[in-house]
């Protein structure tokens, strides 16, 4: 007996405890509300997740620098709505490129930093989860630089119910493919077509989207079936490629599969005129590790400094941005960099648009948002699907640099989806 | 003609792998410690590559001498400063040790090197090939590598069987109480037995440099082909991890070549093969340790 009462009294303890937890809790979910509303006033918090370390991290590397910049540029020119000037505070978490994470830092941000906006950008491992965290917290979220599809299906949107409080503008497979086929198109080949994916998102998107999209042009896929990323050994798919005579790569590969194979196709002596590669050469580091074997290949480009774009905050051409950054970091610039920036004028925009700082205003101000930004118009009435954005798309070239400080440049060959940008040259096929 | 590519190609690759996973073979053989930095040394051993060549402009030939010596003083210092005293603490604590090793590592690199993806350019010499049939290429450097992988094991065999340190480092590791009666300071030749490991683990690492693209994160990937050619091999034993990887690389080559999907699926699954069956590996340690 006397156990049983110790019991009951433990339980009893227990329950006790448990509810003055809940309550200490739901006070300070109480506190935070107030706090949001104290803060109300004049200032908008904004949260950016973006991979600072780990395997992202070259996403993320630039946006050190644009955060310092919009920064001092919202300092200087607070954001006016409604008759108010709102200060702009941004808090920058660090999603170390891991999805588990960025959803956790997404929801510090919301619950414990009180921000009224989050933003996030890079692939679907980031924006996927942090989109995921607001759409349940109920908060206003940004994202862009991963294609539409991934994220908008990726989190069970269907062609006509989409979110309530996530909004993302990025290109989708369909421009890439319309892309590479103008880039094909340039050169006399016999419409063969290698294509290299790895069993991952990306490569299961594109090896069941592609066929179909580049089917009208006259092309035929050589397709020897998925990899697991990682692989060294490619010696199965270049006999395959080279028994097929396939003239055109297509590849959707990690930087380090891609410098694997590529080097084995030259050992094994497979030689396409044509070599359209994504990911593994959008990054000017991953493109001058690839030393000589990087000349003429040929990528889709999000945005450039070539674009004729101007940001409607800091007032300067992409070309001016790209060159700011260059001489203040010493690094090239890099097709993040632009996006990393087109955010904040969403940001801004919405919120101007808004008149206030009210979550649900914000939100309401996205749904019907048309805006400039430095990467190109983004318009949430016109997407494909609701909550989505397409932004202009074009197609590049590396080459070896003629000048600068840098070892390649990056030439436009395409803008049959990007009208911002002029073609530089026609692309020029495989030495 | 695919098909004796593929065992060609294989073959190669099976011995960059062995040559990746002779220093693991060979700290579990001296000091049963499993190192879970192994793969991350690798990829420093590749970033030293990138310091000798890129920053100091030397010749390619003289990052493949300077990575192991750096690595081998790094291991000796490791072992000396901190793995010995794990070993004594004994159970996980040498295994957690690697392990912090490796998340720090990781992180200096990044904080040194970014995390932009480098290579150590090979030129010519990375794409240059012999043509021996139609469809039977074989690469320089995939080539060089393999040799290099066989002679490191062989070396290291010959090592530990004919000279003295090497069997002190066999006398230390079977029985250390009646080694240091014998006059061994096996706190030494522990060190000196990691030293030599992360030599091997440089060399890998430099040629890991040359053959693909790597950030400071690849690490993760060469362990797990390090530790597949080991258990395969046989732990310990460093002819079995020879054939392990031997073993590993062909299976992943000719598992490609009936679908690329399966190249990594029947790897693993050898590898799963061995440990069911002959969970000693194939060539258990005999004369080794």
């Amino acid at each position: 007996m006397p156990s049983t009462t110790a019991s009951t009294r433990v339980r009893r303890s227990l329950a006790l405890a448990l509810t003055f937890g809940l309550a200490a809790s739901a006070a300070a979910c109480g506190d935070l509300g107030g706090a949001d509303t104290a803060s109300d006033s004049t200032t908008i918090k904004v949260g950016f997740v973006t991979p600072l370390t780990g395997n992202l991290a070259a996403f993320g590397a630039p946006d050190e620098w644009v955060v310092d910049q919009m920064q001092s540029y919202f300092d200087e020119n607070p954001i006016s709505a409604g008759g108010t000037d709102y200060d702009v505070q941004i808090i920058v978490k660090d999603s170390q490129s891991d999805p588990t994470r960025a959803a956790e830092v997404a929801g510090e941000l919301i619950n414990t930093d009180g921000v009224d906006v989050v933003m996030a950008h890079a692939t679907p491992d980031t924006t996927v989860p942090v989109s995921d965290q607001c759409e349940a917290n109920s908060t206003p979220c940004i994202t862009d630089d991963t294609p539409w599809q991934p994220w908008y299906y990726g989190r069970g949107g269907t062609d006509d119910q989409g979110f309530d409080w996530t909004y993302h503008f990025f290109w989708g497979l369909e421009d890439v493919a319309s892309t590479y086929e103008n880039m094909w198109d340039q050169v006399d080949t016999n419409k063969k077509v290698a294509a290299l994916w790895p069993n991952d998102a990306d490569g299961q998107a594109w090896s069941a989207a592609f066929p179909d999209l580049v089917k009208d042009g006259g092309y035929t896929l050589d397709d020897p079936g998925l990899f697991e990323s990682g692989t060294q050994d490619y010696s199965a798919q270049i006999a395959q490629f080279k028994k097929n005579g396939d003239d055109i790569l297509l590849a959707c590969v990690t930087p380090p599969d891609f410098a694997a194979f590529w080097q084995q196709a030259q050992q094994q002596g497979y030689t396409p005129k044509v070599a359209t590669v994504a990911r593994a050469i959008e990054f000017p580091a991953a493109v001058d590790a690839l030393g000589d074997g990087a000349d003429g290949l040929a990528t889709e480009v999000w945005w450039a400094p070539q674009y004729d774009t101007t940001s409607t905050l800091l007032g300067q051409s992409s070309q001016e941005f790209a060159d700011a950054y260059e001489a203040d970091t010493g690094n090239q610039w890099s097709m993040p960099l632009g996006f990393s920036e087109a955010l904040f004028e969403v940001l801004a925009a919405a919120v101007e648009e808004a008149g206030s700082n009210d979550k649900q205003a914000i939100v309401d101000a996205l749904s019907t948002l048309s805006t400039d930004t430095l990467v190109g118009p983004v318009d949430f009435t016109s997407g494909p699907v609701p909550n989505v954005a397409k932004t202009p798309l074009a197609g590049g070239q590396w080459s070896p640099a003629t000048d600068g400080d840098f070892t390649n440049q990056l030439t436009i060959v395409a803008n049959n989806d990007a009208p911002q940008v002029a073609v530089e040259a026609q692309l020029a096929a495989l030495k | 003609m695919d098909w004796v590519n593929a065992l060609a190609q294989g073959a190669l690759l099976g011995g960059f792998y062995a040559l990746l996973a002779a220093g693991l073979s060979l700290m579990f053989g001296v000091m049963r410690i499993v190192n879970l930095a192994h793969g991350l040394l690798a990829v420093a051993g590749a970033y030293v590559g990138v310091v000798v060549v890129e920053d100091a402009g030397l010749p390619l030939w003289v990052a493949l001498v300077v990575a192991p010596l750096v690595l081998a003083g790094f291991g000796y210092l490791l072992q000396r400063g901190f793995l010995n005293r794990a070993v004594d603490l004994g159970g996980l604590v040498p295994v957690l040790v690697t392990f912090g090793v490796a998340v720090i590592l990781t992180n200096l690199l990044q904080e040194w090197f970014t995390a932009d993806s480098q290579s150590l350019r090979s030129g010519s010499f990375g794409t240059a090939s012999v043509q021996l049939a139609d469809g039977l290429s074989i690469g320089l450097l995939p080539a060089v590598t393999g040799l290099a992988g066989v002679l490191v094991v062989a070396a290291l065999q010959w090592f530990l069987a004919r000279t003295r340190s090497g069997r002190a480092m066999r006398a230390a590791s079977d029985d250390p109480e009646v080694a240091r009666l014998m006059g061994i300071n096996e706190k030494h030749v522990y060190a000196l037995a990691t030293a030599i490991a992360l030599a091997t683990v440089g060399l890998a690492g430099v040629f890991l440099g040359m053959r693909t693209q790597f950030t400071p994160g690849y690490g993760d990937l060469v362990l797990i082909f390090a530790f597949e050619a080991v258990i395969i091999g046989g732990l310990g034993s460093l002819w079995g991890t020879l054939l392990g990887g031997l073993v590993l690389g062909v299976t992943q080559s000719l598992g490609s070549q009936i679908d690329p999907a399966y190249g990594f699926l029947i790897g693993h699954l050898v590898f799963l093969a061995v440990l069911a069956v002959r969970p000693a590996g194939l060539l258990p340690k005999v004369a080794v340790a």
